[in-house]
């Protein structure tokens, strides 16, 4: 329990230093676009406590939860293929490490001439970002399938989806979870990027209508909401992280250990 | 019942060639438990992977039940050597034993009965819940084995099983699977590369000479078939046999560098 506190202040220590420093240094603030950190308190609790809760911030999330599902189902097939499969890799290794170099926002443009300037462009442009590191991880992990877990796997006659499931997803696992924590944060940010293309509701779209509006607080109460939802959002991917690999944090404890 | 006819293996990869098996032919009758013996890298582990068709010989065969064997026969289980590596992290002890029974469609009732008296057997009927990296060296074994009684083979291959484990529990091991053998009647194929253990367990001791490997000599165990650790390792005919192996193991070697 003490130890479940202690580590409680030193994860909130720095942030909250953080934020009084905020707060006192722009507490007298008359600057146009450094608003006091107390005028954005009130604006955050303005702007986002009534119906933008439903306009803007649920369309993004839900936008940006489809994406990241979708990225993550094809990143982990196309991986499992990939990686199982010596000829497929060679044959598309090279395909996928170009496809990877290109930064996602500046296909948006492409992205919008194919799928319109509607919800499955910014899904599109989501899954587009998102999928890679999943990928490449997912074919890293799979490869790395121990050989005599495979072999007890055959002479146990454990085969299709059983040996999918017990043992090539579950090798795979800690890489997987690797690339789905990058895809998260490459998420979010995609899901803000392609709402300043041609949207008419979202927080990215919000945010810089705002800003065009000089409507300054109110922008900067944007950012923060995009900041904590980008810390509820790793909360809840530990703890998920947690639950599906307690065996390998479990193993690493135990190694650590003298 | 398991036949081995001219069996000849050579590894050859990454410009090494490797002749692990010269030539062996010996064959186990249905239900008898034969120790093969040999020093270190002379080919055992590889012959036992022929033998579960986990591994193609370079020529020659072995049979099970006058079937040559392709791929993994069917009815046979292989406990590995490296038994840490066999279990899967993942799965809790119970789902380990389990995991071979579902894959084979059985029924959760039998499963669960299976699982259990497997386990009973062992001596673990109180870790069912824990992960194999949670226990000692000598449980984690003894996961493996119930695994491998769970799943009734009639052909049981063990590769050094108890090369790891400290004095105390390898000998409780070894009286284990003395009374497992008697209870189940399979037939028992069980590698080591400890004289006394050979002797003690089984009733018949193949040795092997050292690379490039052939049978050296094929030895009758003609001790009473109760066994137990006092008695049986003080009979003077146990020394006999012991000092018979040990001279055959010393000219092997001498005939391999000649
Ligand atoms: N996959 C492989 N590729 C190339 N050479 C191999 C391979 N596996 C084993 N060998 C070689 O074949 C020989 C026999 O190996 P094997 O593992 O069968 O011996 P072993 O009798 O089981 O040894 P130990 O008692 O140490 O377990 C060794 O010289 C080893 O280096
Ligand atoms: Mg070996």
């Amino acid at each position: 329990m003490t130890s479940a506190l202690r580590r409680a202040a030193a994860l909130l220590t720095v942030p909250v230093l953080l934020v009084a420093l905020w707060w006192y240094s722009s507490a007298n603030s008359t600057d146009f676009y450094r608003p006091p950190l107390s005028r954005i308190l009130v604006a955050f609790r303005e702007t986002w406590f009534g119906a933008r809760l439903a306009d803007d911030v649920l369309p993004s999330l839900t936008r940006l939860l489809l994406g990241y599902a979708a990225a993550l189902l094809l990143g982990v097939a196309v991986g499992v293929a990939v990686g199982t499969s010596y000829r497929l890799r060679a044959l598309v290794e090279p395909i996928l490490e170009f496809l990877r170099a290109i930064p996602p926002p500046v296909l948006v443009p492409i992205i919008m001439l194919v799928a319109g300037i509607g919800d499955l462009m910014k899904v599109i442009v989501i899954v587009s970002g998102c999928v890679w590191p999943i990928l490449l991880n997912t074919v890293e992990g799979v490869r790395n399938v121990d050989e005599i877990l495979a072999d007890t796997c055959r002479s146990y006659r454990v085969r299709g989806m059983a040996r999918l499931r017990h043992l090539v997803l579950r090798s795979a696992s800690p890489q997987i979870v690797t690339g789905a924590r990058q895809a998260l944060s490459i998420g979010i940010i995609l899901m803000v990027i392609s709402e300043m293309f041609a949207a008419s509701s979202g927080l990215g779209f919000t945010v810089v209508q705002f800003q065009r509006g000089f409507a300054i607080p109110q922008m900067w109460s944007g950012v923060l909401l995009l900041g904590l939802l980008g810390v509820l959002l790793s909360l809840l991917f530990r703890l998920a992280e947690r639950r599906i690999l307690r065996w390998y944090h479990g193993i690493r404890a135990i190694e650590r250990e003298p | 019942m398991l036949e081995v006819n001219a069996l000849r293996k050579v590894y050859d990869g990454h410009g090494r060639r490797v002749e692990a098996i010269a030539d062996l032919t010996f064959s186990v009758g249905e239900g008898e438990f034969a120790c093969v013996v040999g020093p270190s890298g002379c080919g055992k582990t590889t012959l036992l992977k022929c033998i579960a068709g986990l591994l193609a010989p370079t020529s020659g065969e072995a049979r099970i039940d006058g079937t040559p064997v392709t791929g993994p026969p069917t009815g046979l289980a292989v406990v590995f050597q490296e038994y840490g590596r066999s279990l899967f992290p993942w799965l809790r002890a119970r789902d380990n034993v389990e995991l071979p029974l579902r894959a084979a469609g059985l029924p959760r009732r039998t499963r669960h009965g299976l699982v259990e008296e497997a386990l009973r057997a062992v001596g673990l009927g109180d870790v069912h819940g824990a992960y194999p990296w949670q226990l000692s060296g000598g449980m984690q074994q003894r996961v493996a084995i119930a695994r491998a009684i769970a799943y009734g083979p009639r052909v049981l291959l063990m590769d050094e099983p108890f090369a790891a484990v400290d004095a105390q529990t390898r000998a409780d091991l070894e009286d284990l699977i003395r009374s497992v053998w008697q209870r189940l009647g399979v037939t028992l194929l069980f590698v080591t590369h400890d004289i006394d253990e050979s002797v003690y367990l089984g009733q018949r001791v193949i040795v092997l000479s050292a690379a490039p490997t052939r049978v050296a000599e094929d030895i009758a165990i003609d001790l009473p078939a109760a066994r137990d650790q006092l008695t049986t390792r003080g009979d003077p005919r146990f020394a006999e046999l012991r000092g018979q192996i040990y001279a055959q193991i010393q000219k092997a070697k001498h005939g391999s560098t000649r």
